[in-house]
């Protein structure tokens, strides 16, 4: 049973990262409803775990893990599609000099071609993506909250951007075509 | 280092994860290398086009109380009878709806007085920190002191300030440290700290006070105004973040 107290004691910790827990829902599952329903869920969830959670420890990472998780048990149940039981980055790759860099006009992109790409990212990319760039976890964060090595955070990082240059590159090259 | 070391660590120096000794390294690489440097402004240009284009979705409006509710419901559901032996009017859904009607009461009658009188001190000083803001912003003058670490931002003020202003660092909960510069507002010098989240500017103003105030915010502009007193100092944090991140960052400070 919860203390009297404990409940206020975890709004406190868990409400300030609302924010933050909606937009990783959000992109994960790529749909405002199903990003609150994951969000409420998230957050029952991280209450009855509550008693682990410690003081002074990273209330956003321990938030976001459990976001994270519940969106993944989610999207196996609902859209098995989007979570490839077996994620081969290989195949996931691109390669490295498909296009030059220098010829990637980014600040001709617009910003519903750059979100739509990011959107189109494999789910193991995009979740990597998010957390560096919408949330500014450090490497490590990262790793805790995806549950994966630290490693792995670089080399999915290093492979979502390459595959979103290459698809950014693509697109305009299209355009322009 | 050679190529193939270099684009490993291409995206962990874009993002700041390396150690001194690696960072050497790679610039050093990157200056020999133009192939590997266009490799590398590309990420750093995607980044730069993430930070601002990229979707910030943030949780609907009454998300947050609907969550509230819910674990509300839980607490009740785990205390049994113990919550349901109170008197009705006590349940929190009625003290919230009572709230919530008091609070409209003084709205309005908080609206119809600021249509009627001038401006109150605090609204004042609230225009003087909206201004402090926007001339910071303006004229590209940000900083004094630009740097991330508390220890060096603080000590800067030594000897410009007649008092000693306290300096947090919050990277760790999303809100950087950028610098610190110096001031003048409500008439006396007054430190500002530079705070950064995600493309939004924070200015932190911040000087000594007998006051003792609640929380009060402000809308000037299109800008968010927080101010509130801790420890014989009045803050002022002041930016076009949104007032929910706003509250979080004052939250944070007072910690």
């Amino acid at each position: 049973m919860q203390r009297k107290g404990s409940l206020e004691q975890f709004e406190n910790t868990a409400l300030p990262y609302l924010n933050a827990a909606y937009n990783l829902a959000r992109w994960l599952t790529q749909n405002p409803h199903d990003a609150e329903d994951v969000v409420q869920e998230s957050y029952l969830r991280a209450l009855r775990s509550f008693d682990s959670f410690r003081a002074g420890c990273d209330a956003r990472a321990w938030l976001l893990t459990i976001v994270r998780n519940t969106c993944f048990t989610w999207l196996r149940q609902n859209r098995p599609a989007c979570v490839a039981a077996e994620f081969d980055e290989n195949i996931h790759d691109a390669p490295e000099n498909w296009c030059n860099p220098e010829t990637v006009l980014l600040e001709k992109a617009d910003s519903k071609l750059l979100n739509d790409e990011i959107a189109a990212l494999p789910y193991e990319y995009r979740e990597v993506l998010i957390l560096r760039e919408f949330e500014g976890l450090s490497y490590k964060q990262v790793a805790q909250v995806v549950g994966v090595p630290l490693g792995t955070v670089m080399s999915r990082l290093a492979r979502a951007r390459r595959n979103l240059q290459r698809r950014l590159c693509g697109a305009q090259t299209e355009a322009q075509a | 280092m050679n190529c193939d070391e270099a684009r490993l660590l291409l995206n962990a120096s874009v993002d700041g994860e390396l150690d001194a000794v690696q960072s050497l390294t790679i610039e050093a690489h990157l200056r020999s290398c133009a192939i590997c440097r266009s490799v590398c402004d590309g990420y750093q240009r995607l980044h730069t086009e993430i930070q601002s284009r990229g979707q910030y979705f943030e949780a609907p409006e009454d998300l947050e109380a609907r969550i509230h509710n819910k674990i509300g419901a839980v607490k009740r559901d785990r205390t049994g009878h113990a919550t349901a032996d109170r008197p009705r009017f006590f349940s929190s859904r009625f003290v919230a709806l009572a709230a919530a009607a008091a609070a409209l009461i003084v709205l309005t009658v908080l609206v119809t007085s600021v249509l009627r009188r001038p401006f109150t001190a605090s609204e004042l000083v609230a225009h003087e920190v909206v201004a402090g803001h926007v001339r910071s912003l303006m004229a590209g003058h940000l900083m004094d002191v630009p740097s991330s670490d508390q220890h060096t931002v603080k000590p800067w003020f030594n000897g410009k300030l007649d008092f000693a202003p306290r300096v947090k660092d919050l990277a760790g909960e999303g809100f950087p440290l950028l610098g610190g510069r110096l001031d003048y507002l409500d008439g006396r010098p007054v430190a500002a700290l530079l705070y950064k989240r995600h493309q939004h500017t924070i200015n932190l103003f911040e000087w000594p006070t007998q006051e003792r105030a609640k929380p009060q915010s402000f809308a000037i502009n299109g800008y968010n105004v927080l101010r509130w007193t801790q420890g014989g100092m009045a803050y002022w944090a002041v930016s076009d973040l949104n007032d929910a991140e706003l509250a979080i960052f004052m939250r944070e400070q007072r910690k």
